[in-house]
């Protein structure tokens, strides 16, 4: 599904942010991304949903090249992504409806179809009550649903989840998590990103661990858990 | 649809901003329209002098009134020439009392030669085609002098071309700074929602959905901006027309290619800013 081979990236002013890395991730998987500040998880995963290029190596996802995908192709895979980041990124003159109906409307999605679909992601995510509130309205663990809900509206393969909960108190980010491996267990494939161990700890995921840009660590290789693949 | 509601919420967000953006491009038009005022009525005056531009073939004195009027049948028919007109000693004399007004009496007793007046058809007018259409007149065995105001037809043209120059020129310095100042302003624009595009483009709105409303808003504040630097030029020609001089004022079809000139402003200046807004990030 998500094919990284030989994936470098570098920067003119900053050096190398990827190093040669390769791997796989197959449908419906969850993994976490750990490592200090500035290994590359962000991006790793920026190259995912095709944000960056690599400078050299290859990125598939469900089919699609990072080497010849058009700007067009870029933003269709895009449809079938989640991506939600740290700071929510939520438009603070819509309401949370809106911020979701907003992923769909600018898809070109049926109006009929809009109604319907952002009510059932928001009660996904347990915000089917607060669907008229400003996100300056919200808490900070309530406004990350509702940037997961806005993920979640278009039905995608795998969510990005980019330091999902570096801005939540301890009970919000469980809450959280527990949603995502919700979504997980619906079949969603979930790359997340994140410093905080201790959530990592406790869980049975396949974790990988960056440093300096290239991929240390790898629980999938340890442990020989078969990948899931089509 | 989306993207015409997505434009005119800018405006409405965005009034002051707007409001500024229409009024610099109307004022970049207003003064391009001034310059094609002048031109435009440089052009007039010009026309209405060229209109005067006329070959005036001396006929040798005592040649036979039919062969000249047969040699002025010849020359009418010359793919240049508009009609020719046959004047007679006694009308040349009448004619040159009539010019001269006060000094009448200088003719008093004056032999004038009579004279083959050639006009020449519209776009036929230049020094070059005066010239050559002189050599062939001259060519008729009776003719003994030709008069075309070479230099004046010359300087005529050299000052046509010098205003048609100094227009192209000045017209796309202002069309230049026009495009440069609504491309700030749309940049402005842009960047009052760089977060809302970051957000479109990270669900998976394509470029072209992206730009189409600063598009639209583009040519909208082109358009109007048209609309009002036309208004503008229309005062100040009603205002020099009253109480300088008479001028004339574009017709329907200059003034809607003003317009479409202004929305082509408009369009190429927020292609551009978006464009390179939408590169960068």
């Amino acid at each position: 599904m998500i094919r990284f081979t030989h994936v470098s990236k570098s920067y003119p002013r900053t050096g190398t942010a990827v190093d040669d890395v390769s791997l796989h991730i197959g449908k419906g998987e969850f993994v976490f991304f750990t490592g200090p500040s500035g290994a590359g998880k962000t991006t790793l995963l920026k190259m995912v949903y095709m944000e960056e290029r690599p400078t050299s190596g290859e990125v598939k996802v469900s089919g699609t090249s990072s080497i010849t995908a058009k700007d067009r192709e870029v933003a269709k895979i895009r449809r079938k992504l989640g991506i939600v980041f740290q700071d929510f990124r939520l438009l603070d003159n819509r309401t949370a409806e809106q911020n979701v109906a907003f992923a769909l409307e600018v898809t070109g999605a049926p109006q009929a179809l809009i109604g319907s679909k952002v009510a059932r992601a928001l009660t996904q995510v347990g915000l089917s009550g607060k669907g008229t509130a400003y996100p300056r309205e919200l808490s900070g663990g309530e406004q990350q649903r509702v940037a997961i809900a806005r993920a979640l509206v278009n039905d995608p393969f795998l969510l990005i989840a980019d330091e999902p909960t570096g801005n939540l108190d301890d009970r919000a980010t469980r809450g959280i998590f527990q949603l995502l491996r919700e979504i997980n267990a619906g079949g969603t494939a979930v790359m997340m990103a994140t410093h905080n161990l201790e959530l990592i700890r406790r869980q049975e995921f396949r974790t990988i661990e960056m440093n300096r840009g290239a991929v240390v660590f790898d629980s999938a290789e340890q442990v020989a858990k078969p990948v899931r693949d089509i | 649809m989306r993207s015409l509601r997505d434009a005119l919420i800018t405006f409405r967000r965005t009034p002051l901003l707007s409001a500024l953006s229409i009024t610099t491009i109307a004022f970049s038009l207003f003064a391009f329209g001034l310059f094609g005022l002048v031109a435009l009525n440089i052009r007039e005056a010009l026309e209405r002098i060229e209109d005067r531009v006329e070959i005036r073939a001396f006929v040798a004195d005592g040649t036979a009134p039919e062969l000249i009027v047969q040699a002025a049948g010849d020359i009418a028919n010359y793919p240049e020439v508009l009609g020719t007109k046959t004047v007679s000693q006694d009308e040349a004399l009448v004619r040159a009392k009539k010019e001269l007004g006060d000094f009448r009496d200088v003719f008093e007793g004056a032999v004038l030669p009579a004279s083959i007046d050639v006009r020449l058809k519209p776009g036929f007018r230049d020094p070059a085609t005066v010239k050559r259409v002189s050599a062939r007149v001259k060519a008729f065995s009776f003719v003994d002098d030709i008069r075309y105001g070479e230099e004046w037809i010359e300087k005529l043209y050299r000052l046509r071309n010098i205003a048609g120059i100094a227009g192209i020129v000045l017209g796309l310095a202002f069309a230049g700074v026009s495009v440069i100042i609504i491309g700030a302003t749309i940049r402005m624009a842009v960047l009052s929602r760089a977060k809302e595009i970051a957000i479109m483009r990270l669900v998976g709105a394509t470029d072209a959905y992206i730009r189409r409303p600063f598009l639209i808003e583009g040519i909208a504040k082109g358009v109007l901006g048209g609309l009002l630097a036309l208004l503008l030029t229309y005062v100040a020609r009603t205002i020099i027309d009253r109480y300088l001089i008479q001028t004339i004022f574009f017709d329907t079809k200059i003034a809607l290619l003003g317009l479409l000139f202004g929305a082509l402003i408009g369009l190429v200046g927020s292609a551009f800013s978006v464009g390179r807004h939408l590169r960068h990030v």
